[in-house]
């Protein structure tokens, strides 16, 4: 399909691709990987004059250490978290999620920051950043930078705290050394998003769940983080008995949608057996 | 020089039928670098886009095009009725009773849309981006009409998808054995096994689906020659070419068609368009050449729909399992229109629904109904899979009511291997078959009884992942088509198919066929046969197809045809080749043609050694120096050939399923088949076939769906939603073949390009109730999704102990006999009636 037609700039850093969302306002329109962002132009859903694209600004690419914070370029792609044996140490959960993201070729194009601002509830990121407590830095006018924590960074359906005229620069996560990981994701065919997913890290001790951290994808209009079930987990024997038991609340108060691949019931359900399966795969058990 | 026998056959060239060739089309079809008619680029063309209604049912009250027609490049923009005179109609072919119901389908719709996605404008650009941007800006006003969607709703008559017609109901078809000679009464079966026997009472939905072919569809016309040229990605450029010229009033002689390189079809480019006759209209209103490329999402929309039937199956039988009577009937949504072969797809199901069984009585009804959705035609099997799946369904839920081996009580009542050729109680006769052979050697490949056993241990402790085992013995009837038997049907051509063999001065071949491959291989296997046949090699064989002016007569590719149809006319051709070859070997050789016999290619004098290659006859009739007295020096040939039958594969399909019962989640586990289809030609490119005939079928069982919302609008409008599988959706198939060489054509030959599909649907959905049915399952809806497996579980009754069960139930008029936990997701109309 044919894309409205847009004017096409390319801004080398940071400063100047704020410069240029504040001279074109709401009329411009940020690309990244494009993966969200071209089907939705080609659609015709949205129609932009201009189109800035991220790809040349450096300084939103890779992946470095901060003591015990992992700072994540926006402009990172999938692959290259995935190819990231810091990520896949200190944030064992990002690369379980980030796997199970649609195809090779969309793993090479999408970005982390992309997805992140697009806040699909359906994607894969957000419940494990979500989990993994990562903050968001956003950049503004002025050369202004302010950090949001996860809590506050997902608003509503494709709706976060970066504003008009902002960019999301880098996200920040927390390293969890040692943690075991495991997304479980539920699709009906291969190359689809999440119809529930469950993002769960435990740390363990002895055979028992010293601290865990659950973040739920598709289970509302954000992704979520079942901090009632973190608690209950911690003190519990990583076995199907006492998981189950403790995490047999983790659809309540969700407000999962109803579609064509299940109801709202269905996802809670589905919530429900998903998370008890994520945790024990991520405590090893 | 003495030949032996020994010697004959160390010389003989290794044959070319039965080879796993790769085939010569792939590097240019799979690489793209080829004429897509697409990638067509002519002098001064112009690109259309379209306008189409966002409407299911609406009056167009008023299209304002002035905004479209200032837009930058835009040429003009055209209505329905500024074209209404001379855009002719997408015409049905076959209406399958005298009294059939048929809406008039106009290429552009001039007063009423009757679904989402009909045409109401043309924009006319200098590209196809200035077209797309214009057609944002043509402004059409609509009053919306009250639009039928679901099928036992049209079938009611309450609200009329087409006003003027008075009836949603277009046409009801039957076949009864009783008063056509060929069996007994079904009715007094039913009775008499409500009495003494078994009666299973089941209504399956066959939900609508949407062939989805990789190269969206596409057209290009040029006026400007005195023969108008139309290049389509199509199957049927014969067909088209007839079409146009009997319904735009332009003659036939001054039209080509051209199907070039054409990308999947499986049916959905069986058909005449409105696209096509659009473009036509605009590039002879304007004088100029014209192209129109779908996008993804309007295929999707506007690309004739498959399947959609409810299904009510009654099944007779003694209580040993000794079937005895079967009745079918059938509701078949036709959409908005009633399309080229659109009523009769269903209507193939007649002959397929007593499939390999001795039924002794059978009666098949068939209502078509019209709605307010895109029109439905062929897909990959066309009718035939939907027969196969209600019988083969049936067939699993008799066993299960009588607690039998579903293969035992199959085999107890099939057609057995010495009773070929055998007559069914629906008329056909069946040329050849064993479903012994095929279906032991399935069993063995299989592990059936390590499988059953296995099955067992989970069922009995309580395993939340089930086992289930799926079985489909299908057959059905292919090469479409004796041409007597389609005059029956009132079908609107024959089913003859047309050669011609050109034998080049340089020796190498031209292969002219009538059939028109979109992906098939036939200019591998066709290569393969003539190679054989006349004797040269493989390379020096040309086919050559889906040109009107080069391939003059044909009737196309649909109903797994070509080769057992298409073939044989080549076979035929080059025998005749060799027919007249000889008499100028006989002259060359100074010889009697008696003396002569021909082999590997070369004429040679028995008893001698002397002899002449075909080639070297094709140079002397080249050069015409040297010809028999009164000989015209050619030893080019054709052929018509028209079967007198259809040819019926058959195989056993075996699948095992898993099925998570915590989230309803199934995983296929394994897959078997052993198919028969007479001779292979090409193992590579049945191995090909039967693959991805397996996927589509079992796409159809698990994944695929087409869905409206309330207002008529495709909810499946993008593969976002319309999940169609990929390679790391499926397993790898084991494959094997059993071989009853048909008796209709004289390659052996059945059908293979729509088996797996028949097949695998039944298979996988008997192998996920399989699993389940201890927990009180006996059917669920199609697509078996994870979220209606669980609910179907949910709302189960678990039977205690096998045999131990509730009486059948019977049928309540009017209400579906579905579990309740089976229905479809909330959000769509499919199934508002539970
Ligand atoms: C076929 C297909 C299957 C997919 N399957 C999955 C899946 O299974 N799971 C999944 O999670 N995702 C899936 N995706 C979506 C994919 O992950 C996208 O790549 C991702 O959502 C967007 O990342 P992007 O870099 O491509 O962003 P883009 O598409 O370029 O941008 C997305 C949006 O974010 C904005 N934006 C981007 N970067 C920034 C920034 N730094 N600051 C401010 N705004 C910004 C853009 O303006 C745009 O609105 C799929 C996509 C496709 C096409």
């Amino acid at each position: 399909m044919i894309p409205a037609q847009f004017d096409y700039i390319a801004p080398s850093s940071v400063e100047e691709a704020i410069r240029a969302l504040a001279e074109h306002g709401d009329d411009a329109k940020v690309l990244a990987g494009g993966q969200s962002l071209l089907p939705i132009l080609r659609m015709r859903l949205n129609a932009p004059g201009v189109v800035i694209d991220l790809g040349r600004i450096g300084e939103l690419q890779g992946i470095t250490e901060e003591g015990d914070t992992l700072v994540i370029g926006a402009m990172t792609t999938y692959a290259a978290v995935l190819a990231s044996e810091a990520v896949g140490t200190h944030a064992a959960l990002l690369s379980k999620a980030i796997q199970t993201v649609a195809d090779p070729q969309i793993r090479h194009r999408g970005t982390i920051g992309g997805a992140l601002v697009h806040a699909d509830p359906a994607g894969d990121v957000g419940a494990p950043a979500l989990a993994l407590g990562a903050e968001f830095v956003i950049a503004g006018p002025g050369g202004s930078s302010r950090t949001v924590a996860g809590d506050d960074f997902f608003e509503d359906l494709f709706t976060t705290a970066v504003g008009e005229g902002e960019l999301l620069t880098h996200i920040r996560v927390p390293k969890h050394t040692g943690w075991g990981a495991h997304y479980e994701k539920f699709v009906r065919v291969s190359h689809q998003w999440s119809i529930v997913g469950i993002a769960a890290t435990v740390r363990s001790e002895g055979g028992s769940i010293a601290e865990a951290r659950v973040g739920l994808t598709n289970m509302g209009s954000t992704p979520l983080r079942a901090k009632a079930v973190e608690e209950a987990l911690v003190g519990k024997p990583a076995t199907d008995e006492a998981v189950r038991a403790a995490v047999a609340s983790v659809a309540e108060g969700t407000n999962p949608p109803s579609d064509l691949n299940g109801d709202s019931d269905y996802r809670k359900h589905l919530a429900t057996v998903l998370t008890r399966r994520a945790v024990l795969a991520a405590a090893g058990a | 020089m003495t030949i032996t026998d020994d010697r004959t056959d160390t010389t003989a060239p290794e044959l070319e039928i039965g080879k796993a060739r790769r085939r010569k089309e792939d590097q240019r079809l799979i690489t793209g670098r080829t004429r897509w008619t697409d990638n067509i680029q002519l002098p001064g063309m112009l690109h259309l886009a379209m306008v189409r209604s966002p409407f299911a049912h609406a009056t167009i009250t008023a299209i304002n095009t002035a905004e479209a027609k200032a837009a930058p490049g835009v040429i003009d923009v055209v209505t329905g009725e500024d074209i209404k005179d001379v855009q002719g109609v997408n015409a049905n072919a076959w209406p399958i009773t005298a009294d059939q119901v048929t809406p008039t389908h106009l290429p552009v719709a001039v007063e009423r849309v009757a679904c989402a996605g009909e045409i109401v404008a043309v924009v006319v650009a200098r590209s196809a981006a200035a077209a797309r941007d214009a057609a944002e800006l043509v402004d059409v006003d609509y009053d919306e009409l009250p639009a039928v969607l679901d099928l036992k709703e049209a079938a009611a008559d309450t609200v009329l998808a087409h006003p003027d017609l008075g009836t949603n109901k277009s046409a009801f078809w039957k076949l009864d054995s009783a008063e056509a000679g060929t069996g007994g009464d079904v009715d007094a079966a039913i009775a008499k096994a409500r009495e003494d026997g078994v009666v299973i009472e089941r209504e399956f939905r066959q939900q609508r689906l949407i062939p989805a072919f990789m190269e969206p569809r596409s057209v290009v016309v040029d006026p400007t020659g005195e023969q108008m040229v139309v290049w389509s990605a199509t199957q049927i450029p014969h067909i088209l070419r007839f079409l146009i010229a009997a319904t735009m009033g332009i003659p036939e002689s001054k039209v080509r068609v051209i199907a070039p390189d054409v990308g999947g079809g499986f049916g959905g480019k069986l058909q005449t368009t409105p696209e096509e006759f659009a473009t036509i209209a605009v590039a002879r209103r304007l004088g100029k050449p014209c192209k129109y490329t779908e996008t993804r999402s309007e295929s999707l929309l506007s690309g004739h729909h498959g399947r959609d039937q409810w299904q009510k199956l009654t099944l007779s039988a003694e209580k040993d399992g000794t079937v005895t009577g079967l009745k079918v009937e059938l509701l078949a949504d036709m959409g908005a229109y009633i399309a080229i072969v659109g009523g009769g797809v269903p209507v193939l199901g007649a002959w397929m629904f007593n499939s390999i069984y001795k039924f002794p009585a059978y009666q098949f009804n068939c209502q078509t109904v019209l709605t307010n959705k895109t029109w439905v035609d062929a897909y990959r099997g066309a009718g035939r899979p939907e027969a196969t799946f209600g019988i083969e369904r049936m067939m699993d839920e008799l066993a299960a009511e009588l607690g039998r081996d579903p293969l035992e009580v199959r085999e107890q009542n099939w057609i057995r291997h010495e009773e070929f050729p055998f007559t069914t109680v629906a008329g056909m006769t069946y040329d050849s078959g064993n479903y012994e052979a095929a279906t032991a050697k399935a069993k063995e490949l299989f592990g059936y009884d390590e499988l059953r056993a296995e099955q067992k241990r989970r069922r009995e402790s309580n395993d939340p992942v089930q086992l289930g085992i799926g079985v489909s013995t299908f057959t059905e009837m292919c090469g479409l088509a004796p041409s007597r038997i389609l005059g029956q049907l009132n079908y609107g051509a024959g089913g003859w198919e047309h050669a011609s063999i050109r034998m080049l001065a340089t020796g190498k071949v031209e292969v002219v066929t009538g059939v028109s491959p979109h992906g098939q291989g036939h200019e591998t296997a066709w290569s393969q046969i003539v190679a054989d046949r006349l004797g040269v090699p493989f390379e020096d064989v040309e086919v050559l197809h889906g040109d009107t002016q080069t391939s003059p007569r044909g009737l196309d590719t649909y109903g797994s045809r070509s080769l057992v149809v298409g073939a044989e006319a080549v076979v035929r051709a080059a025998d005749r080749v060799i027919d007249k070859a000889k008499v100028f070997a006989a002259h060359l050789l100074e010889a009697s043609e008696d003396d002569l016999e021909f082999k590997a290619g070369r004429f040679g004098v028995k008893g001698t050694d002397k002899g002449i290659g075909i080639a070297e006859i094709a140079l002397a009739t080249f050069a015409a120096h040297n010809l028999p007295d009164g000989a015209e020096p050619s030893i080019d040939a054709d052929a018509t050939f028209d079967p007198d039958n259809f040819s019926f594969p058959h195989g056993t399909h075996l699948c095992a399923m898993e099925v998570d019962t915590e989230t309803g989640a199934t995983t296929m586990r394994k897959y078997v088949c052993v198919d028969d289809i007479g001779t292979i030609i090409n193992p590579l490119i049945v191995e090909g076939q039967v693959h991805g005939g397996l996927v589509q079928g079992i796409a159809q069982a698990l994944w695929e769906g087409a869905e409206y919302d309330e207002q008529g609008t495709l909810v499946t409008g993008s593969f976002v939603d319309y999940t169609l599988p990929t390679a790391a959706d499926t397993i790898s198939f084991v494959t094997d073949h059993t071989t009853s060489p048909s008796t209709t054509n004289t390659l052996g030959t059945k059908g293979v390009g729509e088996a797996g599909t028949i097949a695998s649907t039944p298979a996988v959905v008997n192998a996920i109730v399989d699993a389940v049915r201890p927990l009180g399952v006996d059917d669920i809806v199609m697509p078996c999704t994870p979220e209606r497996v669980w609910k179907a579980i949910q709302a189960g009754h678990p039977v205690s102990h096998e045999g131990e069960r509730d009486a059948a139930p019977h049928f309540d008029e009017a209400t579906p006999n579905q579990d309740p936990g089976a229905g479809s997701p909330s959000t769509t109309t499919e199934g508002s009636d539970q």
